[in-house]
C-alpha cells in the first residue's frame, strides 16, 4: 500500500538535478549548505536557490580518507568525499558554500573544503538559549547577509526577507503537515517513504512545484486514511526514530527497522521533524526572527540541549509511539555522548522501550543491528 | 499425548538443542560444533533428538506433523534453517532460559564466543531492556581465546593454568594490543600462570563495565562458556561485589528459553 505519488517524489532528485543546471546556465545564483542551521531563507531572499549538498552515500568515503581520519564521522567524510570526487551536481553548481561551526569534526573539515569552492562560515554558538548567543548569532546572520549581498553584488531588502520567509514557512508547513499524517494508526506511509519525501526537500530548486506535489501527495494520503488503507495493522510496533541525519545511502537502520516489522512513524532527527517544528515568526522583525528560528533547532551540538528531550516527549506521545530508536554514527562525539541522556529520559520518564544504534553507512554490520532490532521489536510485543 | 517443544540455540561456535514437555522438564539436551555450516548442524542436531526419542515415527522433518515437536530456532544461524516453528532472538532466549532456570533472575550477563550481552528480565521473564557487544572482542570468550593461543593452552584449561597463581595485570583492553602485552611478560619472564589469571581479571572487568552501565539488578546469572571458571566468577564477583549466579547448564540457557517459548506458541 503506497501513494501513487511517491513516485514521482522519488524522482524529484533526478529531475532537480537537470533543473539546477538550467537555472544555473540562465545566471541563477546556487548556495550550498550542509546543515539544518542553515538559513536558506536568506538565500532565497538574494534570489539565490539554496540547496543541500550530498553527503548519504559511502561511495566518496574512499576518497575523503586520503585525507581526513578513519574513524571521523561518515555524514563528515561523505559529504568531504562528494566534493573532492566532484560527484554531487549540487555541490558542481553551487556558486558559493554556508557552513556553521557546529560539531569539531565539520568545523575542521570545512577548513578543507574551502579550498575548493568560496566559503562562508557562521560561527554558531554553543549555547541555544540566553539573550547574548541569540544577539550574537544575529550578527552572524547579517554577516551571512552582507556576504551574499558583496558576492552577488545585489541588495537584500526586508521585502525580499519577508517574502522569503512566507515561502520557507509554507514549504516547512507542508511537509510538517506531511509528517504529521503518521500520527493515525496504523501509520498511511512507511518510514523510508517519509525519510525520502522529506530529505528531497533539500534539494527542491523549484519551490512551488515541490510544495505542489507535496500538498497532492497530503491529498492521496488523506484519501487511504480515509479507505483505511495502510502498509501496517494497529498491531505493528510503531517506532520514533531519532539522532543522527539520514538520507538515500545511510538508511540502513530504518530500512532493517521495517525488515523486520516495524512501522516507523516519527523521525526526529534533522532530515525529519527537528527542523519543522518552528515556524520563523512572520511579525517580528525578518532578522531577528530567523535568528531565533534557527538558533532554537534542537542539535547535540548544543549544550545543553534540553530541547530535544521535550521535542521526543511530544512525539511519543502525538504519535502514539511505542519504542524509540537512537541512531548514531560512529565517531560522533555529540549523538553518542548525549544517547546516554536520551535513553535515560525515554527509559524513566516517557517510561519506554529504547535502544541506540552506533554504525556508520557500510553495510558490513547489517546481521548484528539486525539481531538488536529484532530483539527490541520482540521486547516491545512481550509475546514470550 | 503430551506436548514436547525443541529448542535449538545454532552459536558460532556451538549448536544446542533442547527437547522439554510441558512442565519445563528437560528431556534431552545435545551440544555439536557448529562448524562451518549452521544450517546442516542445526539440522544434525533437530534428527538427534528425534531419533534418540524415537519422536520421528514418520521420519519427516516437518514441524507440522503431529508426532513431531515444535521447534523454536535462535542464535545467530535462527535464519537459517527450514524446519523451524519460529525463530526468536537470543537476547529474549537467553532472558527466557534464565527465568527458567533460576526464577530470581533480574540481570543476565553472557559472555559468548563472538559476544557479551546484558539482559535485564521482570519477574516473568520478559526483557526489560538488553545490551550487546559484539563489535569488539574485548569481553567477549574470543579475547581469552586469542590470549590462551598466546600463552600455548586451550583456553578451557586458561582456569586451570591461573590456579594459585596473582594476576599480572593486562592493561590492554583491545585483543591486538593485549596480544603483544602478553607476549612481553612472558619475555619479561612473568609466569604464565600469572598471566592467565591477569587475562581472566581482565575479561571479568570489561564484563563488570557494561554491567554497570546497564545498571545491576540482582540477582545476576552468568551465562557462557566462560561462566564455569571459578576463577572467572570470582573476578567478576570482586568487581561487582555481589555474588553471581550459574549453572552446570549455562551453555544451554539460549536453547532452553527458545524451547520454552515453543511451548507458549497456540496452536
Ligand atoms: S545533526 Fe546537527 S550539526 Fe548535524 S546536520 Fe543536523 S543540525 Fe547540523
Ligand atoms: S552526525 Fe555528529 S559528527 Fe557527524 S556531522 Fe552530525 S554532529 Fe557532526
Amino acid at each position: 500500500m503506497r501513494p501513487s505519488l511517491m513516485k514521482q517524489v522519488e524522482e524529484l532528485r533526478g529531475v532537480n538535478s537537470v533543473k539546477i543546471k538550467e537555472a544555473s546556465e540562465q545566471g541563477k545564483k546556487v548556495v550550498g549548505t550542509y546543515c539544518v542551521f542553515s538559513p536558506h531563507e536568506i538565500a532565497m531572499a538574494a534570489d539565490a536557490i539554496p540547496v543541500t549538498l550530498c553527503g548519504t552515500k559511502e561511495e566518496p568515503i574512499a576518497a575523503a580518507e586520503e585525507k581526513l581520519p578513519r574513524n571521523l564521522c561518515p555524514l563528515i567524510k561523505s559529504s568531504y568525499g562528494f566534493a573532492v570526487t566532484d560527484t554531487c551536481p549540487y555541490f558542481y553548481f553551487s556558486d558559493v558554500l554556508l557552513a556553521e561551526t557546529t560539531c569539531d569534526g565539520k568545523k575542521k573539515m570545512y577548513e578543507l573544503m574551502g579550498e575548493i569552492k568560496p566559503m562562508h562560515v557562521m560561527n554558531l554558538p554553543q549555547q541555544g538559549e540566553g539573550e547574548e548567543n541569540l544577539k550574537f548569532w544575529e550578527t552572524e546572520m547579517k554577516r551571512f547577509k552582507s556576504f551574499l549581498e558583496e558576492s552577488f553584488d545585489r541588495k537584500i531588502t526586508d521585502e525580499d526577507l519577508k517574502a522569503a520567509i512566507k515561502l520557507g514557512n509554507r514549504e516547512r508547513q507542508v511537509m510538517k503537515d506531511l509528517h504529521e499524517l503518521n500520527r493515525v494508526k496504523p501509520a498511511p506511509l512507511s518510514g523510508k517513504d517519509m525519510m525520502m519525501a522529506q530529505w528531497l526537500k533539500g534539494f527542491n530548486v523549484d519551490k512551488e512545484a515541490g510544495i505542489h506535489l507535496i500538498e497532492d501527495l497530503i491529498t492521496e494520503t488523506r484519501d487511504m486514511i480515509k479507505e483505511g488503507k495502510s502498509p501496517y495493522t494497529t498491531e505493528t510496533p510503531r517506532i520514533l526514530l531519532t539522532g543522527v541525519p539520514i538520507g538515500a545511502g545511510s538508511e540502513k537502520v530504518l530500512e532493517i527497522l521495517e525488515e523486520s516489522g516495524a512501522s516507523v512513524v516519527a523521525l526526529e532527527n534533522c532530515t525529519g521533524y527537528k527542523g519543522l517544528d518552528r515556524m520563523i515568526d512572520e511579525e517580528k522583525e525578518p532578522m531577528k526572527a530567523i535568528s531565533e528560528k534557527y538558533l532554537s533547532t534542537p542539535c547535540s551540538c548544543m549544550t545543553p540541549n534540553n530541547s530535544r528531550l521535550d521535542l521526543l516527549s511530544r512525539l511519543a506521545k502525538d504519535y502514539q509511539v511505542d519504542g524509540v530508536v537512537d541512531l548514531t554514527w560512529q565517531a560522533c562525539h555529540t549523538y553518542n555522548i548525549e544517547s546516554y541522556q536520551v535513553g535515560k529520559f525515554v527509559k524513566e520518564e516517557l517510561k519506554m522501550p529504547f535502544i541506540q544504534i552506533e554504525t556508520d553507512y557500510s553495510n558490513s554490520d547489517r546481521g548484528q543491528i539486525k539481531v538488536r532490532v529484532e530483539a527490541f521489536l520482540e521486547q516491545i510485543q512481550g509475546e514470550y | 499425548m503430551q506436548t514436547l517443544s525443541m529448542g535449538i540455540d545454532i552459536g558460532s561456535v556451538a549448536t544446542k538443542g533442547v527437547l522439554l514437555n510441558q512442565d519445563h522438564e528437560i528431556l534431552d539436551k545435545v551440544l555439536l560444533p557448529t562448524g562451518w555450516s549452521p544450517k546442516k548442524t542445526g539440522e544434525a542436531v533437530y534428527r538427534l533428538i528425534l531419533e534418540k526419542k524415537r519422536l520421528m515415527a514418520d521420519s519427516t522433518l516437518d514441524p507440522r506433523s503431529s508426532m513431531n515437536p515444535r521447534v523454536v530456532v535462535t542464535g545467530y544461524g535462527r535464519v537459517v534453517t527450514d524446519f523451524a516453528t519460529k525463530a526468536v532472538t537470543e537476547i529474549t532466549c537467553h532472558g527466557k532460559g534464565a527465568q527458567i532456570l533460576h526464577p530470581k533472575t533480574r540481570t543476565v550477563i553472557d559472555i559468548g564466543g563472538q559476544d557479551s550481552k546484558v539482559i535485564h528480565l521482570s519477574e516473568k521473564g520478559k526483557v526489560l531492556d538488553f545490551l550487546m557487544n559484539d563489535k569488539c572482542a574485548a569481553g567477549t570468550g574470543r579475547f581469552m581465546e586469542v590470549m590462551s593461543t598466546s600463552l600455548g593452552v586451550e583456553v578451557g584449561e586458561l582456569s586451570a593454568l591461573a590456579e594459585g597463581y596473582k594476576a599480572r595485570k593486562i592493561n590492554n583492553m583491545c585483543t591486538v594490543f593485549a596480544e603483544s602485552e602478553v607476549i612481553s611478560l612472558l619475555a619479561e619472564g612473568a609466569a604464565k600462570g600469572e598471566i592467565a589469571r591477569g587475562i581472566i581479571n581482565s575479561t571479568a572487568q570489561k564484563a563488570a563495565v557494561m554491567l554497570k552501565r546497564m545498571g545491576i539488578q540482582e540477582e545476576v546469572f552468568l551465562t557462557g562458556g566462560v561462566s564455569q571458571s571459578p576463577l572467572f566468577r570470582k573476578a567478576l564477583e570482586e568487581e561487582l561485589n555481589i555474588s553471581v549466579y550459574f549453572r552446570q547448564e549455562a551453555q544451554f540457557v539460549g536453547a532452553l528459553g527458545a524451547a520454552a517459548i515453543g511451548l507458549d506458541i497456540k496452536g
